[in-house]
C-alpha cells in the first residue's frame, strides 16, 4: 500500500492511497458532514451531504466514497458547496415530521437534527410543500413486539438495509416502491413480527433518526412498580452495566454497576437481582449438557442458545441445526423461573404476585420473553423486558442524579455472581465461562487456567480454538454477528468438526446489542466503542474474587436446597426449553 | 404465454428458477418470466423465487414494487390500459378513466370480482394521433369519448355470455 499527498483546504496531508477524502480530511481534523455514511456498514454516498470540490473536476463529489490520489486538491467549503449542502438538508427536512419534542432520538442522538444545526439550516423553504407531503405520504407505523418502525421519520439513508442484509444476512427489510413513495419496509408490507426479522435491533443502532426504536415497555413496568399488590423484581444483564453510564455522559466503557443498582432501588423495585447469577446457572446446565453430549455420543456441535436473535435466526435459516441448540433457556429466563419458584417458595411469596423485569442490552429479549414455551406452569418466566436505553429514560424521568448517587450492591441470594457470569456480555464470554467450569468438572480439581485468550477479541468474526481438557480435545468456535454465524453454520454443514460453538447475534456480542445506548456515526466511524465496553467486562472479571460459575455459593446452595443435580429432572422442568422450525414463515 | 393449469405454471416457474439460479443478476429476468407465466406476481411466487435464488423475499418485493412493469395484483382476462400520456391527458383521458372506474366499479390497479376486467393507467403508448386512447389486451381504441365506453365493455361482456 502506497501513500499519497493530498491538499485539503490548503493543508497538505500524506495518507494511505486507499483512503477516501473523508478519511484524509479527518486526519487533519476537518469534519466533513455526513448523514448516510457509516463506516464498514453503509458506504454508498446517497445523501449528498459530504459533497466537496475537487480541483479540475466538474461538479461536486461525495467525500465519503471518493478515493484520494496523489496531487489531489480538495475544497471542503465554498459558497457553492455550502449552498448545495443546505439545499439538500432543506429537501430532506421538507417531508420530515416536526415532532422532535416527543421523539426519543432528540435527546442528543438524532443525527439529522445535529446535522441541520451544524449546517445552520433552521427553516425549510419547502414548508408549504411539507404539509401536503406529510398528509399524502404518511405511512402506517409498525409497532411490533421488539421493534417499532415509523417510516415517516425515515430519511432513506439505507444504513438499516445494509446492516440487516449485508452484515446480519437476515434480509427482513428492503427499499420498497420508488420515488416519493419509497419506504424502507418488509415483503408485502407486513409487520416486522411476521417476517424473518430476528429482532436483533442492529437497525435501531445504526438509524440516524427516530424511525427505528424499541417497542416501549416502560409504561407496563411503571404500572407494576406503582401496584402495591405486586412484588416487582428486576434483573440486569452483564452488558447493561458496561454501557448505561454513556446515557449520563460517562466515557464509553465506564462500569456503573453500583450506581445502576442504587438507581433501580430508587425506582422502587422490591429486589435487585443480577442476570449474571442466571448466567452462572446457565453454565452449570450447559456445561453439563456439553459433557453429556461428548461422553454420551449426543448431537455435536452443541451450540449456545443465550442469544435470542441467533435462536430465531437458526429457526428460520438452519432448522436442521435445531437439535444442536442447547436446550438451556437463556440466563434471564432461567433466573426468572428460579425467582418464581425457588425464591418465591423460600420467602413465602405468591408467585402470581411476582413481576420479573429484565433490563437487557437487547431488543430480541422482548420477543424471547413472550415465547409461550418460556413459562413454567403457565407463568411466564419474565414479564417485561426493557432495554438499557429504556432504563436510562426511566431513571431520568424521575430526576435521579445518576452520577451523584452512591454505589449499591445486588440483593442476596440471586445477586451473587462470578466473573464468568459477567463476561457473558461479550463475544467469547459464554465459551470462556463454560470452559472454566467444564475443565474443573472433567479434571475433578480446580485448575489454574482461567483466561482463555484464544476465544476473546472482536477482530475476527469467527474464532476457532482447540482446548485440551484431560483426555478430551474440545474443538470450539465462536461467532459474533449473524453473517458470521451463517458462515460458521455452512462450515458445520460442509462437515467441519466442532464440539462446542458460541454464537451471539450482534457484532461484538451483547455489549453492542440492539438495546444499548446509541452512539452516533461520528463516534462509530472513528472509535471502537465495542472494545471499550468489552474491556469494562473483562476488567470486572479480573477483579472478581470468584471467577468460575460452579464456585458461586448461591448456585451451590440452589442446587443443594432445590434443584438437585445439574441437568436433573427439576432443572429440566425449570431451566430448559425447545425450539420451533420457522423455515416457512 | 398465460396458462390455466396451476400445476403446469408451478412447473414452468421451477424450470425458470433452475435455469437462472447461478446467474448473477437473475432476479429481474426471473420476475419477468414469472409474470409471463402467472400474469402477475402473487406473493407465493415471490416467496418461491426468493427461496430458489437465495435472495431475501424483502428484496424481491422491493424490486417488484420498484418497476412499474411488474404487477402485484391479479389482472383480468381483459386488461384495460388507459393512456395518461400528455396528448391523451389534454384530450380528456381522465374522464375516460373515471367512466371506466364507474362502469366496472373498481379502482386503478384492481380487477373485477368475476376476473374479467382489470384497469390500469399507463404512460404514453405512442398513439397520440388517436388521443385519447385505451387498449384492451392488444386492441387499441382511439378518439374516444365517455359515451363510447359502455359500448366497448358491452362488446366484451357479450363475448363472455
Amino acid at each position: 500500500m502506497g501513500k499519497v499527498h493530498v491538499t485539503i483546504d490548503g493543508i497538505q496531508v500524506y495518507v494511505p492511497d486507499d483512503y477516501t477524502i473523508l478519511e484524509a480530511a479527518k486526519e487533519i481534523n476537518i469534519h466533513i458532514p455526513t448523514l448516510c455514511f457509516l463506516k464498514d456498514v453503509s458506504e454508498i454516498g446517497c445523501c449528498r451531504m459530504c459533497l466537496v470540490q475537487i480541483k479540475g473536476k466538474k461538479g461536486l463529489e461525495a467525500a465519503c466514497v471518493h478515493p484520494v490520489y496523489d496531487g489531489m486538491e480538495v475544497r471542503t467549503h465554498s459558497p457553492e458547496i455550502i449552498k448545495v449542502r443546505k439545499k439538500n438538508m432543506e429537501l430532506i427536512l421538507s417531508n420530515h415530521p416536526a415532532i422532535c419534542q416527543s421523539c426519543t432520538r432528540s435527546d442528543s442522538h438524532c443525527e439529522l437534527q445535529a446535522l441541520a444545526n451544524m449546517l445552520d439550516v433552521h427553516f425549510s423553504n419547502y414548508k408549504k410543500y411539507q404539509e401536503t407531503v406529510n398528509q399524502n405520504a404518511a405511512v402506517d407505523m409498525d409497532d411490533g413486539i421488539s421493534i417499532q418502525r415509523d417510516p415517516n421519520r425515515c430519511v432513506l439513508c439505507r444504513r438499516c438495509i445494509s446492516i440487516c442484509n449485508n452484515i446480519q444476512t437476515v434480509g427482513a427489510i428492503s427499499a420498497i416502491n420508488r420515488g416519493f413513495n419509497t419506504i424502507i419496509g418488509t415483503a408485502g408490507n407486513r409487520g416486522l413480527d411476521d417476517t424473518v426479522c430476528v429482532s436483533c435491533g442492529q437497525c435501531i443502532n445504526v438509524c440516524p433518526t427516530g424511525a427505528l426504536q424499541e417497542h416501549r415497555d416502560i409504561d407496563s413496568v411503571w404500572d407494576a412498580l406503582y401496584d402495591e399488590d405486586k412484588y416487582v423484581v428486576v434483573q440486569t444483564a452483564p452488558a447493561v452495566r458496561a454501557a448505561l453510564g454513556e446515557e449520563f455522559g460517562n466515557p464509553i466503557g465506564t462500569d456503573v454497576t453500583g450506581k445502576m443498582v442504587t438507581a433501580l432501588r430508587m425506582l422502587g423495585f422490591d429486589k435487585v437481582f443480577d442476570t449474571n447469577t442466571g448466567a452462572d446457572l446457565t453454565i452449570m446446565e450447559e456445561g453439563t449438557e456439553l459433557i453429556d453430549r461428548i461422553r454420551g455420543g449426543g448431537v455435536l456441535p452443541l451450540i449456545t442458545s443465550c442469544s435470542p436473535g441467533w435462536v430465531k435466526f437458526c429457526e428460520h435459516n438452519f432448522p436442521e441445526m435445531i437439535p444442536n441448540l442447547s436446550t438451556c433457556k437463556s440466563p434471564h429466563e432461567m433466573l426468572g423461573a428460579i425467582i418464581k419458584s425457588y425464591y418465591a417458595e423460600k420467602n413465602g411469596i405468591d408467585p402470581d404476585k411476582i413481576v420479573v423485569v429484565s433490563v437487557m442490552p437487547c431488543t430480541a429479549k422482548k420477543f424471547e420473553s413472550q415465547r409461550p414455551e418460556l413459562a413454567v406452569d403457565g407463568r411466564a418466566d419474565v414479564d417485561f423486558v426493557v432495554t438499557t436505553r429504556e432504563l436510562a429514560r426511566m431513571i431520568k424521568s424521575i430526576g435521579i442524579d445518576f452520577n451523584a448517587i452512591a454505589d449499591g450492591k445486588f440483593d442476596d441470594p440471586l445477586g451473587q455472581s462470578t466473573g464468568a457470569g459477567l463476561i457473558f456480555g461479550t463475544t467469547g464470554g459464554v465459551m470462556e465461562a463454560a470452559l472454566r467450569t467444564v475443565a474443573d468438572i472433567i479434571n475433578g480439581v480446580s485448575s489454574d487456567s482461567i483466561d482463555y485468550m484464544e476465544v476473546r477479541g472482536l477482530e475476527d468474526g469467527i474464532k476457532v480454538a482447540e482446548v485440551k481438557i484431560a483426555d478430551l480435545n474440545i474443538r470450539a468456535a465462536v461467532a459474533h454477528g449473524l453473517g458470521n454465524a451463517r458462515k460458521l453454520m455452512e462450515r458445520v454443514k460442509a462437515g467441519e468438526h466442532f464440539d462446542f460453538i458460541e454464537i451471539m447475534a450482534c457484532p461484538g456480542g451483547c455489549i453492542n446489542g440492539g438495546g444499548q445506548p446509541l452512539q452516533v456515526s461520528d463516534v462509530r466511524n472513528w472509535v471502537d466503542f465495542k472494545e471499550k465496553r468489552a474491556k469494562a467486562l473483562y476488567k470486572g472479571d479480573r477483579e472478581k474474587f470468584i471467577r468460575k460459575s460452579h464456585n458461586n455459593p448461591a448456585i451451590k446452595k440452589l442446587y443443594k436446597e432445590y434443584l438437585g443435580m445439574a441437568g436433573g429432572m427439576k432443572a429440566h422442568k425449570l431451566l430448559h426449553t425447545h425450539y420451533v422450525n420457522r423455515k416457512d414463515d | 404465454m398465460c396458462c390455466e393449469n396451476e400445476a403446469l405454471m408451478e412447473e414452468m416457474l421451477a424450470k425458470v428458477i433452475e435455469e437462472h439460479k447461478d446467474m448473477p443478476g437473475a432476479l429481474i429476468p426471473v420476475l419477468h418470466e414469472a409474470q409471463g407465466i402467472y400474469g402477475y406476481l402473487p406473493e407465493e411466487v415471490m416467496k418461491k423465487i426468493s427461496d430458489g435464488l437465495g435472495v431475501p423475499v424483502a428484496k424481491v418485493y422491493g424490486v417488484a414494487t420498484f418497476y412499474s412493469q411488474f404487477s402485484l395484483t391479479k389482472k383480468g382476462k381483459y386488461r384495460i390500459n388507459v393512456c395518461m400520456g400528455t396528448a391523451c391527458y389534454v384530450k380528456g383521458s381522465a374522464d375516460i378513466l373515471n367512466k371506466l372506474k364507474e362502469r366496472l366499479a373498481i379502482e386503478v390497479g384492481e380487477c373485477t370480482e368475476d376476473g374479467k376486467f382489470s384497469l390500469d393507467a399507463c404512460r404514453c403508448i405512442g398513439a397520440c394521433g388517436l388521443a385519447p386512447v385505451i387498449t384492451v389486451n392488444d386492441e387499441v381504441y382511439g378518439r374516444l369519448t365517455e359515451a363510447d365506453i359502455d359500448d366497448i365493455i358491452d362488446k366484451y361482456e357479450a363475448m363472455e355470455a
